[in-house]
């Protein structure tokens, strides 16, 4: 099987590298690159992303093609595709970190600040936090409720449809953290940095 | 709900681990990346590689202890020390940090800060402050690992750093740093009610009491603490399960 994990000069991808590289021991050939053809000839898509909204999105674009052959992967050919954080966020079809900024709209909804009510909630939203699983999801096999996973981000994926919805967690309000839409899969928070649960869910998605 | 973090920081000199008394007294304790392989997983929710001679010596050898640690630690790894440039955090983010620690470089040009975290987002960036007491109610900012006076308040520059995309605040208490008395909470409690950041106490941890202390009086998000940890006294596992049984949550 090949694993692609898209890298598009946006952010700290190291961690999502070294522990995809951990899990991949031996059974999966991993690639990192934005090489459209590569992309084009995967199995499977991590989408990983750090900083704002606007700048992923930015940086996407900058990469011709990269939109288009994404969008021929996940949503033509409804191959898996796994975004962490903000590469989760960019699945809305709008974002509001920076400036206004149209995301891929691919699950339609939108990325809003987190409420923090008035300060009441220190942001950003770092540490380890609680999934609520709210409903079965292939990446959260043998993944008991309630386990803890590491978070970092201010702002949150709004879906429009709430049974795309496979996690959330508490943090001022429910927070979605998780959604599964067909071949589509999202984390807020960072397996990659989870320790050995995170590593459960990416090996979850590997075994897909 | 979100759980209180416990960070043990291990202090580096030329790769090998080592806890200064006061930043002075230096003892030799081993190689850092086992180290922080132990501490992972021994529950550590996060590990912290201060590199204490960065200001002086070449860089490489803290990059290539990140660079093996970052392969065996899947939870988050801050690494701070001599970080002054765009470039450096570029090679610590590459090598497999999570996040660095910003304090002397953040101090003599606050933009700085702005800058990394536009580049890298706030979600990498720390501004470690060392504070010192001054007068009642009052601490300034020091930098070089506590040696030069800058004459700036720390409560204002805490503020400052928040508004230049800081997305944490690493406060150590030069008053406390190595008399295992507990932390400056005065101060923290002052920082924490200023700013809308987490910030992670640092300095003065002694007993497993300190970290409460820093948790729920001074309103820390998180726990930084070297020797308690790293001379065996406690174990990660003590630390949390003391936390919890005084309804602090934690993971465990």
């Amino acid at each position: 099987m090949n694993v692609t994990i898209v890298d598009y000069q946006s952010g700290n991808i190291s961690s999502v590298i070294n522990s995809f590289t951990e899990v991949a021991k031996g059974k999966v050939n991993l690639e990192v690159t934005s090489d459209i053809k590569k992309i084009t000839c995967s199995d499977k898509i991590v989408l990983p992303g750090q900083g704002s909204f606007k700048s992923c999105v930015d940086s996407l674009n900058q990469i011709k093609g990269l939109v288009d052959t994404l969008k021929e992967f996940a949503i033509t050919n409804k191959k898996p595709l796994l975004g962490i954080c903000v590469g989760l966020q960019m699945f809305a079809d709008i974002g509001y970190e920076e400036a206004e900024t149209k995301g891929l709209g691919w699950i339609s909804g939108r990325v809003s600040k987190i409420d923090n009510q008035k300060g009441k909630f220190k942001l950003p939203h770092i540490g380890w936090n609680e999934i609520e699983i709210q409903k079965e999801s292939k990446i959260f096999k043998d993944i008991k409720n309630k386990s803890h996973m590491y978070f970092v981000h201010s702002y949150e994926f709004i879906p429009k449809d709430k049974s795309v919805i496979s996690a959330t967690t508490d943090y001022s309000s429910k927070i979605v953290c998780s959604v599964e839409k067909d071949n589509l899969f999202g984390t807020q928070f960072h397996p990659e940095k989870s320790d050995k649960i995170g590593l459960k869910v990416i090996d979850n998605f590997l075994k897909l | 709900m979100l759980k209180n973090r416990i960070i043990p920081c291990l202090d580096v000199k030329d790769g090998r681990v080592v806890k200064g008394i006061n930043f002075v007294e230096l003892k030799d304790a081993g190689d850092p990346v086992e180290q922080a392989k132990i501490y992972s997983d021994s529950g550590a929710d996060e590990i912290c590689f201060l590199d204490i001679t960065a200001s002086n010596e070449n860089r490489e050898t803290i990059i290539e202890i990140v660079r093996k640690t970052a392969k065996e630690c899947f939870v988050p790894l801050t690494v701070g020390g001599g970080v002054r440039t765009i470039q450096n955090i570029t090679d610590l983010l590459l090598a497999g940090a999570d996040k660095v620690s910003i304090n002397t470089a953040a101090v003599k040009n606050v933009d700085f800060v702005k800058e990394a975290s536009k580049k890298f987002g706030s979600q990498c960036i720390v501004v470690a402050i060392d504070a010192k007491k001054v007068s009642e109610n009052k601490w300034e900012v020091f930098t070089h690992g506590g040696r030069n006076k800058t004459g700036i308040d720390a409560v204002e520059f805490a503020k400052k750093v928040e508004e230049n995309g800081a997305g944490e605040i690493l406060l150590t208490s030069m008053d406390k740093d190595g008399t295992k008395s507990g932390y400056d909470i005065d101060l923290l409690k002052t920082i924490t009610k200023s700013t809308n950041i987490p910030v992670i106490a640092s300095g003065g941890v002694g007993t497993l009491d300190h970290l409460y202390d820093g948790i729920v009086k001074g309103g820390a998000s998180a726990v930084l603490a070297a020797s308690i940890f790293h001379y065996g006294e406690y174990k990660i596992k003590d630390a949390k399960e003391y936390l919890n049984s005084k309804n602090v949550s934690v993971r465990l």
